[in-house]
């Protein structure tokens, strides 16, 4: 069998979804192919932070844009998907964060995310399960939460009700030049193509620079109150963005059910998704320097994940420089859940007339071949 | 012999068992149940060996407890709701 597409999207993990449901929003005809359940590999196994952060400008800038996709959206998303706009509480540490907190509140506000300043006991107010002996935080109001695999349902959905084609459970054997083949044998053409794979946009096109970085979460039972803001350590960029070896950090999230959501580990070249208890006990430990008291709570589930990890920590959206009608939106990292909709407007504006509302070129997979044509 | 009895509170209300006896047990005496689910279901101890989190209650202010995994001191607090 043979069907022509306008585009067809491969994989609807978040990313994927988002993609399928701007291009068919936008009047393209669009296939959707996913192997296994919606949302079922790196975004189900995500915390769900809606969270700007800065890491480069360019993450500033998909971020940013992204969170306010969120927003623009957030009425029309079903109770299903959890989504709380609980805001981020950047916690410092000592005086040393503290300017850390007013640096990234100036370069916040100059992306137009507003934010405040707390001081040691308006941290304690705020949260009071928190040490009282950090120095404060950054709170961005704007920031949320969501359950991301009824996120990345609602994507398709909504792509489904306005004449995308789903195929589920049908795997990806090869694409490029204008043709997605099926493991039943099913061929669909288009001129377009998306690769939103995830970790496992690399089965499709070799030699792309995307690793497996494994991550645990633990989740509680329901302590309604417990925390009340998502809780990231700004020593997180330290510690948690470290290429070369295993870290945690501490990052807790409130879920609608009153659930306490505690990570987070990040692992290269732990292929395995064995849970490895010293990296949760490192998690656990972290977490109770900041919260001491979170070690009375009764977790219910561990599991791990692998994030799309590339070298600059960047995406790659757009197309890949040796078939033009192959396109890339993976490689998210941790915040594919956040960048998937800014991903998924940057790349059908490109796609549709090349005009996009943030500038396209960081994210250009493109970057990685300029740079090793430099080393 | 002295009164080998201990003495609790479970919601409030004041239950004596002797020494070894488990928290689950505490409350199946106090009453007819353990606790009422999210969903309004009301709830009692299954398994008895920690695995099914049918019995937990709040027991001095923890959340959550596995009652069938703790032994019943004299004073403590227990509540199942």
């Amino acid at each position: 069998m043979s069907e022509d597409w306008d585009v067809v999207v491969a994989g609807a993990g978040i990313v994927g979804a988002a993609c399928a449901n701007e291009c068919v929003s936008r009047g393209l005809r669009t296939a959707i192919v996913e192997a296994g359940e919606i949302g079922g590999g790196a975004t189900a196994a995500g915390m769900g932070h809606i969270v700007v952060m800065d890491d480069s400008p360019a993450q500033l800038a998909l971020t940013s844009y992204s969170q306010g996709l969120w927003r623009e959206l957030a009425s029309r998303l079903p109770a299903s998907v959890e989504y709380e706009s609980c805001g981020t509480l950047w916690v410092a540490s000592d005086d040393e964060e503290m300017k850390e907190v007013h640096r990234k509140r100036a370069l916040y506000a100059t992306v137009g995310i507003a934010s405040e300043v707390l001081d040691s006991r308006a941290l304690s107010e705020a949260e009071p399960h928190l040490s009282p002996a950090l120095a404060g935080a950054l709170l961005v109001p704007s920031d949320g939460v969501l359950y991301p695999p009824c996120a990345a349902e609602f994507l398709v959905r909504e792509a489904v009700r306005l004449g995308a084609k789903l195929y589920s459970q049908f795997k990806v054997i090869s694409a490029g030049n204008g043709l997605v083949r099926l493991n039943d044998g099913t061929e669909l053409r288009a001129p377009r193509i998306i690769n939103a794979l995830g970790s496992e946009a690399s089965t499709l096109v070799p030699d792309l620079p995307i690793r497996k970085r494994k991550g645990h979460l633990v989740i509680t039972d329901r302590y309604p109150g417990f925390v009340h803001h998502q809780l990231v350590e700004l020593g997180y960029l330290k510690s948690a963005h470290s290429i070369a070896t295993d870290s945690v950090a501490f990052n807790v999230q409130p879920r609608k059910t009153g659930q306490v959501l505690l990570g987070s580990s990040r692992q290269f070249g732990a292929e395995d998704s064995t849970v490895d208890y010293s990296m949760v006990a490192a998690m656990i430990d972290r977490a109770r320097a900041f919260m001491p008291e979170i070690g009375t709570l009764s977790a219910i589930r561990i599991w791990t994940g692998f994030r799309a990890a590339t070298p600059d920590k960047l995406p790659q959206i757009g197309p890949w420089q040796e078939d033009p009608t192959l396109f890339l939106a993976a490689g998210h990292e941790g915040l594919g859940i956040t960048t998937s909709l800014g991903t998924a407007k940057v790349l059908v504006d490109y796609l549709m007339d090349g005009e996009t509302g943030i500038p396209i070129d960081p994210y250009l997979p493109a970057r990685f071949v300029r740079s090793e044509a430099h080393a | 012999m002295p009164d080998p009895s201990i003495s609790l509170l479970v919601n409030g209300a004041s239950v004596s068992v002797t020494p070894g006896t488990t928290v689950a047990a505490a409350i199946l005496m106090s009453g007819p149940r353990a606790r009422i689910s999210v969903t309004g279901e009301p709830r009692a101890p299954l398994c008895g060996m920690g695995i099914c989190f049918e019995c937990r209650a709040t027991i001095n202010g923890f959340a959550h407890r596995r009652s069938c995994q703790v032994l019943c001191e004299p004073g403590m607090d227990v509540r199942t709701a």
